[in-house]
Order: C-alpha cells, then sequence, then structure tokens
C-alpha cells in the first residue's frame, strides 16, 4: 500500500514537471505510454528488452558462479588470496567503459565479447563479497562437521552454504544492479539490439518519449525480477533467524 | 574398541612468539565399554587434549590409536547445533541411516520431542545441549566424547541430564571419555578418573571406581567422593610443597 503511494506520487512529480518544463525535454506520463504501447504491440519492445535479458542473464550466471567459486577459494586457502589480490585489486579499479571498448576491439563486435566485458566488469565484486563470506565461515561448525564425519558434499551444502547465503544474495543483489548499468552501454557501443541500442537511436534522435519509454520499461522488469526472484531467496535463506522487531 | 592416548607433549606458539607448553606428557587407556572422566581445573588443556584425540589438531608430539573407522559422537562444550536446521534436521544430518523408530526413542528419552521441527536459535542452553546429546547418540558411535556437557545449567537440570546420560551410556557399550570438573558427575558416570594438573596437564592420578554404575547408590557415591577428596587433598599438598607456589 505505502509502495502504491509512494508510486502514485513519482508520478504526480513527474506529470507537474513535464507541464513546467514542457513536451520536448520531458514528455508527460500519458505521452510516454503511448510510445511504450505502440513499441509492444510492433513487437519491437520485446525483441530488445529480451536481447538486454539474455545478456543480463549470461554475463550474470558466469560472472556469479565464476566469482563465487573464486572467492570461496580466495577465502579458505592462504595461497591463492596471495595470488589473487593484485589481480582482484586490478579487475575493480578497471573502469567498465575500458573493459567493453578493450573487449570489442579484441574480440570483435560480437555478443561473446560484450556478455564476457558484461561479465568481467561483474566478477570482481562478486569475489570480493564470497571471499569476506568465506573468511567469516564459523570454524567450530567445520570442527563438528568434521568429528562426525559428514561427506564433504553434505557439509559444505549445509554447514558452508547456509553461511555463505547472505554473502551470495548480497553479491547478487549488487551484481544485479552492476549488470543492469554496464549491459546497456556495452548494447549501447557495439550491439545491433537491445535497450542500450534503442537508447543510443533516441539520444540521436533526441527522441525523449522513446527513450523514457525504453527505459522505464526496462526499470519496471528490474523491480520486478528483484521482487519475484531476489528477495525471496533472501527471504528464505534468512527464515532460520529469529525476526527482527 | 579401545582407545589408546599417549601425547608426549603439546606446545603453543602465541602470537607474541613465545612458546607455552599446553600438554605434558599424557598417558591413558580405555577399554571397550569404558568411561573414562578427565577432571582438571578451567584450562589445564583438557580441551586440547581432546581436540588432539579426536583428530582436529595433527600438531603434537606423540600418538592416538584408535579404530580408524571408529565413529565418533562428540557433545562440544558448546552445542554447536547447524542454526539454519531444525532440530531433527540437526541430528539426521550427523545420523544419515538412523531409523524414525530409533530417532523418536531418542527423543522421547531427552524430551526433545515437542522440539523436532525447532530452530536452534528458539531453544535454551539446555534444549539445546540435549540436541547435541541426541546428535551424538544418534549416530550410534564407538567413541563417545562429551566436553563438559552440564556446564552452565543449573543442579537440577543438570542432574536430570546427568542421568539421561547415564542411561544412554548404559543402553549400550560405548567407549565414554567425559571431561568435566565435577567431581559429582565424574563419580556418578565414571569407570575410571583421571585427575589432571593445571597447565601443562599431566595425569596425578588414575582413579578406577569398581563398583557398577548401576549398583552406586548415593551412600556409594559420597563414600567415593569422600575418599577422592582425601586423596586429592593429599596430592595437592604435595604438588604445593614441591613446587613452592608463593
Amino acid at each position: 500500500m505505502l509502495r502504491l503511494l509512494s508510486f502514485t506520487l513519482f508520478l504526480a512529480i513527474w506529470w507537474i514537471a513535464a507541464l513546467l518544463v514542457g513536451g520536448a525535454k520531458l514528455p508527460s506520463p500519458p505521452a510516454v505510454l503511448q510510445v511504450m504501447i505502440a513499441e509492444a504491440s510492433s513487437g519491437s519492445l520485446f525483441l530488445h528488452l529480451g536481447a538486454t535479458l539474455a545478456r543480463v542473464a549470461l554475463a550474470f550466471v558466469l560472472a556469479m558462479s565464476l566469482g563465487s567459486a573464486i572467492g570461496y577459494l580466495m577465502g579458505r586457502v592462504k595461497l591463492a588470496d596471495r595470488l589473487g589480490d593484485p589481480w582482484l585489486i586490478l579487475l575493480l579499479n578497471l573502469p567498465a567503459l575500458v573493459v567493453i571498448v578493450l573487449a570489442y576491439i579484441w574480440a570483435g563486435l560480437t555478443e561473446a565479447a560484450a556478455i564476457a566485458a558484461i561479465a568481467i566488469n561483474k566478477l570482481p565484486t562478486a569475489i570480493v563479497t564470497l571471499r569476506e563470506g568465506a573468511r567469516a565461515l564459523d570454524r567450530s561448525l567445520d570442527e563438528m562437521a568434521s568429528v562426525f564425519a559428514m561427506p564433504r558434499w553434505r557439509a559444505f551444502r549445509h554447514v558452508v552454504l547456509p553461511q555463505l547465503a547472505p554473502y551470495i544474495a548480497a553479491s547478487a543483489r549488487s551484481g544485479l544492479s552492476l549488470v543492469w548499468k554496464i549491459v546497456l552501454v556495452a548494447e549501447l557501443l557495439g550491439r545491433p539490439n537491445g535497450v542500450g541500442f534503442e537508447i543510443g537511436v533516441a539520444f540521436q534522435l533526441f527522441d525523449t518519449p522513446r527513450l523514457l519509454a525504453y527505459s522505464l520499461t526496462f526499470a519496471a522488469v528490474v523491480l520486478v525480477i528483484e521482487t519475484l526472484l531476489v528477495q525471496p531467496f533472501e527471504a528464505r535463506a534468512n527464515r532460520w533467524r529469529p525476526r527482527a522487531a | 574398541m579401545r582407545l589408546e592416548v599417549e601425547i608426549s607433549g603439546k606446545t603453543f606458539r602465541s602470537a607474541a612468539g613465545g612458546t607455552h607448553e599446553v600438554l605434558a606428557p599424557v598417558k591413558f587407556a580405555l577399554q571397550s565399554g569404558e568411561v573414562g572422566v578427565l577432571i582438571g581445573p578451567s584450562g589445564c588443556g583438557k580441551s586440547t587434549m581432546l581436540r588432539i584425540i579426536l583428530g582436529l589438531d595433527h600438531d603434537f608430539a606423540g600418538r592416538i590409536a584408535r579404530p580408524p573407522q571408529a565413529r565418533i559422537g562428540m557433545v562440544f562444550q558448546e552445542p554447536r547445533l547447524l542454526p539454519w536446521r531444525s532440530v531433527e534436521q540437526n541430528v539426521r544430518l550427523a545420523a544419515p541411516d538412523i531409523s524414525d523408530a530409533k530417532l523418536s526413542e531418542l527423543f522421547r528419552i531427552l524430551e526433545l520431542e515437542a522440539h523436532r521441527s525447532h530452530f536452534p536459535g528458539e531453544l535454551s542452553l539446555g534444549l539445546a545441549r540435549r540436541v547435541a546429546l541426541a546428535r551424538a547418540f544418534a549416530v550410534e558411535p564407538d567413541l563417545l566424547v562429551l566436553d563438559e556437557p552440564l556446564a552452565s545449567l543449573d543442579d537440577a537440570l543438570a542432574g536430570r541430564l546427568r542421568d539421561e546420560i547415564a542411561t544412554l551410556v548404559g543402553s549400550r557399550a560405548v567407549t565414554t571419555l567425559l571431561v568435566t570438573h565435577s567431581l559429582d558427575d565424574a563419580v556418578r558416570l565414571g569407570d575410571r578418573l583421571f585427575f589432571l594438573s593445571p597447565r601443562p596437564a599431566r595425569i596425578l592420578a588414575e582413579v578406577p571406581i569398581a563398583i557398577p554404575r548401576e549398583a552406586r547408590a548415593d551412600a556409594e557415591i559420597a563414600a567415593i567422593k569422600a575418599g577422592l577428596a582425601r586423596r586429592i587433598q593429599g596430592e595437592q599438598g604435595d604438588e604445593r610443597a614441591g613446587r613452592d607456589v608463593s
């Protein structure tokens, strides 16, 4: 209910601002909705949105699985941490734009280059978060698992993984927002479809309603994924914790 | 199974760089089905000794002989339950082969039936300790290790829990090692008592109790304790004289 109220407030501010500034710079909500409907009925909205979502999904899964594995290793094995740390610092501080441009130069304007570039941008934050998680693992529970001779997989699944779950959730959430942002840049620079490409076109034509139509649809999809996927996962991973007052 | 412990020393390197001797040479053995009790002052190195016996610490001089396939049931000083798994899951994860009937029986003895689906965070310390006991017994261990399982419980509860341990230990022959600083627990549960010195720990006295556990009524226990108290006082007197502690 409160969420709905806050959303209505956002719409109201937008509308008032549109009336004050004028339609060319900031089109009113109905004007944007009209473009949305037109783009949706022609099918191109879904095409571009689908292309972007596919890239996000691939890059996200790639970066999360690789980053979690490396981060876990670095948190558990001192040698891996020593070896990996300089690379990690380099990757963390490398601007996204540099990675994307280099990927396109080296691998061509290909799908693989785009997805790899997005994944590389997300990778170091996933590593850092999971490394912290692995460092914070409770050694007394490890000992318990070892005394009771739990097989490795069972110990990992029931002893280690639940301890890492909050870190995975945090990494997924921050990672998803990072990937959302970077995917559009990668598309703008070197892909013939996707929301980023459409925004590039709208920018060249100074077509603000089209720009807003695409970015707001995209934002809505992000919101839906956040509420339907990320939050339930977090709630499930934390169900054993006593409720906060 | 028979447990043989022969530790010739254990030193611990502190962060400041100095070395501390935690264990002096310690040698003892437990026969199959025997309940051994380690009694000693706090911080004397009992937990270190247990970690070595359990195979959690390999950095020591000496040897531990136990069958490599021996199943171990352990009750740690703090319950060490998985907070994200229910009581029943905690037990089943340690003992995946346990039958439903056996599990129910165990929960009945330890009065945990009502708490099967609770998470450890919802339990009192006394209940959590009972879950840890249930988990240790559920694996049907060849070697049962109890590290101060009754510490920080009130007397009434500790007494009941001790009787429950006695019942469970009596129900099948399991070589048991109990660590405690309560002489009462030691005399009620043990077959063979080992009195440890302050750090670095060594065995001051090994006292077998000949009367079977079931036959020890309050009168016998009081008599054993009185005998032990005299003996300990005598030895501590020697110790003081020998060491010239100021």
